[in-house]
């Protein structure tokens, strides 16, 4: 349940919400720490569940001691964009209650539409996906109509549907995200609730995903003009302080 | 998996398998009747020794401490004192934790259990040990219940937990001699004088003080949490020590813990290494 950290209740109307899925190589939750440290957004409430493992640590956007929880909500008024970062998994049996608490956030809320960042298991691809870019996307039926011609001029591709049965029948296709935890779930929940929500995944393997999360966030602000992007280059993205010792502390000095 | 040293892993998801949420979608009635009953089973209950009128305990400090170290500094220089009653003891189950057979029994001295003790010439101030596991899925539950029996206006909790050494995240590897030590997180309500320098960016606490933590948080509840960093697996003297600073803030400690009952903790781990015995 969101729960303000301010006195007053912020008001998303008109918002736009991008948040993470908790999939393989957590580089939906990088992309998302990217955003919020770059646009140097404040945080404005608590998404306060039990569906969620908990966890306490200090800021991770700034060296101040300020305490930060398992999923929190941050927002940037002039660009109309509240950003939902979940720093732990979702609790095995409690996933689908997660879902609904997410569903009916967005649509008490009153987004404009959502963004799930999320990603899906590489030596999952079949032929036709190893082909080109990793990068793929989904709209929902009502977010169709807005998007999907812009989606085209980007030269964006639609993640496949794959044959449920390959090489024995190819009448059935099924959505198969492996790796992408909720992604898939929470997608046709959007679907059947008639939200507006895109998906935006790549295809990556665990490991120093920092990489993956800097070309999924790219590929974001490409769509949604978020930060200007210079003539020359790449956005200059802020990574926060707390991807230090990503793989481990320094080097024991008795070892030389 | 092979990585660069050529060493083989298991290769294991953070995220979990999607066909798990397809079985999920097709269940009838009777698994969702299972799923209501394990639910049941699993819910954390606080039961109170005394007879109270229901309401919410008056309460100044409440102090939780949650780990071998934590709890045994605890017995070891708080309890023993003789001035504490049990008050009430939380009931839950989980594969680790039976519980004490029955849910509606008190557990009987040694048990692992969480059990509220109260000063008996201060009565504000509330000690919670923890020393049974809360799993993932009643940790959130766990923190509702207990800090829901206590009145949160003016209340200041302080949370004990321990932790390995090996979890510590540092730029320059901590040396043999600065171990071990304490760390604080505090909520944003907090503003009182801490014990111990802040804990660093990224190193982070999760589990039942983390729930606390956390919860205190949202609801504007004054909280700090004391970890310990230890490089012993058991509980030992001198990690409990590192706690004395940080409670002695709300508590006025002994100057001398009970020998007896350290002895009995501490023990523990001495009688595992019986290779020269």
């Amino acid at each position: 349940m969101f729960i303000a950290s301010g006195d007053a209740v912020p008001s998303f109307k008109g918002f736009t919400l991008i948040m993470p899925a908790v999939s393989v190589g957590n580089v939906g939750q990088l992309a998302v720490d990217l955003l919020i440290s770059t646009l140097n957004m404040p945080r404005v409430g608590y998404f306060h569940t039990d569906c969620l493992t908990p966890m306490a640590g200090n800021n991770p956007y700034t060296d101040a001691a300020q305490l930060s929880t398992s999923a929190e909500v941050y927002s940037h008024s002039d660009l109309k964009l509240a950003v939902l970062q979940i720093r732990t998994p979702i609790i095995q049996t409690k996933v689908r209650s997660f879902r609904k608490l997410m569903v009916s956030w967005i649509k008490s809320s009153g987004f404009l539409r959502s963004v799930l960042l999320s990603s899906s298991h590489a030596y999952h691809r079949d032929d036709q996906q190893l082909d080109g870019t990793p990068l793929r996307y989904l709209l929902t039926p009502s977010l169709q109509k807005e998007a999907a011609q812009r989606v085209e001029e980007l030269g964006w591709r639609e993640m496949e549907r794959i044959s449920a049965f390959p090489g024995i029948s190819d009448s059935e296709q099924r959505l198969y995200i492996p790796g992408g935890g909720v992604t898939k779930a929470f997608y046709t929940d959007c679907c059947t609730e008639d939200i507006s929500m895109a998906v935006m995944l790549i295809f990556c393997s665990e490991g120093d995903n920092i990489p993956d999360a800097f070309a999924l966030v790219n590929h974001l602000n490409d769509w949604l003009h978020l930060l200007e992007k210079p003539t020359q280059g790449s956005v200059q993205w802020r990574v926060p302080p707390s991807w230090r010792l990503l793989f481990g502390s320094g080097i024991p000095p008795l070892l030389f | 998996m092979a990585t660069f040293f050529g060493e083989v892993l298991s290769v294991y998801s953070r995220a979990v398998e999607e066909d798990e949420y397809d079985d999920m979608t097709n269940e009838n009635e009777e698994d969702e009747q299972i799923r209501r009953e394990i639910e049941e089973k699993r819910s954390v209950d606080v039961h109170w020794l005394s007879q109270t009128d229901g309401g919410s305990v008056p309460c100044s400090d409440l102090i939780i401490a949650v780990g071998l170290n934590a709890t045994g500094f605890i017995s070891a220089y708080v309890l023993s004192s003789g001035d504490w009653t049990a008050v009430a003891w939380v009931s839950l189950w989980n594969e680790r934790s039976h519980g004490s057979g029955r849910p509606d029994t008190a557990p009987g001295p040694g048990e692992p259990s969480c059990v509220l003790y109260q000063q008996k010439h201060s009565p504000s101030v509330l000690i919670c040990q923890c020393s049974c596991y809360v799993a993932e899925d009643q940790q959130f539950q766990w923190t509702e219940k207990v800090l829901g029996c206590v009145q949160t206006r003016d209340l200041t909790v302080t949370v004990l937990s321990d932790c390995s050494i090996a979890e510590y995240k540092t730029s320059d590897y901590p040396s043999e001699s600065s171990v071990p030590f304490l760390r604080s997180l505090r909520t944003s309500t907090h503003t009182g004088p801490v014990a111990s320098p802040a804990l660093e960016q990224p190193n982070i606490s999760t589990g039942l003080a983390a729930a606390v933590l956390s919860h205190c948080q949202v609801q504007r509840i004054a909280a700090v949490l004391y970890q310990c960093y230890s490089d012993v697996l058991q509980p030992d003297s001198l990690s409990m020590q590192t706690y004395r600073a940080a409670v002695s803030a709300v508590l006025k400690l002994d100057p001398s813990p009970s020998a007896d009952v350290l002895q009995k903790i501490t023990r523990v781990s001495e009688l595992q290494s019986n290779l020269y015995t």
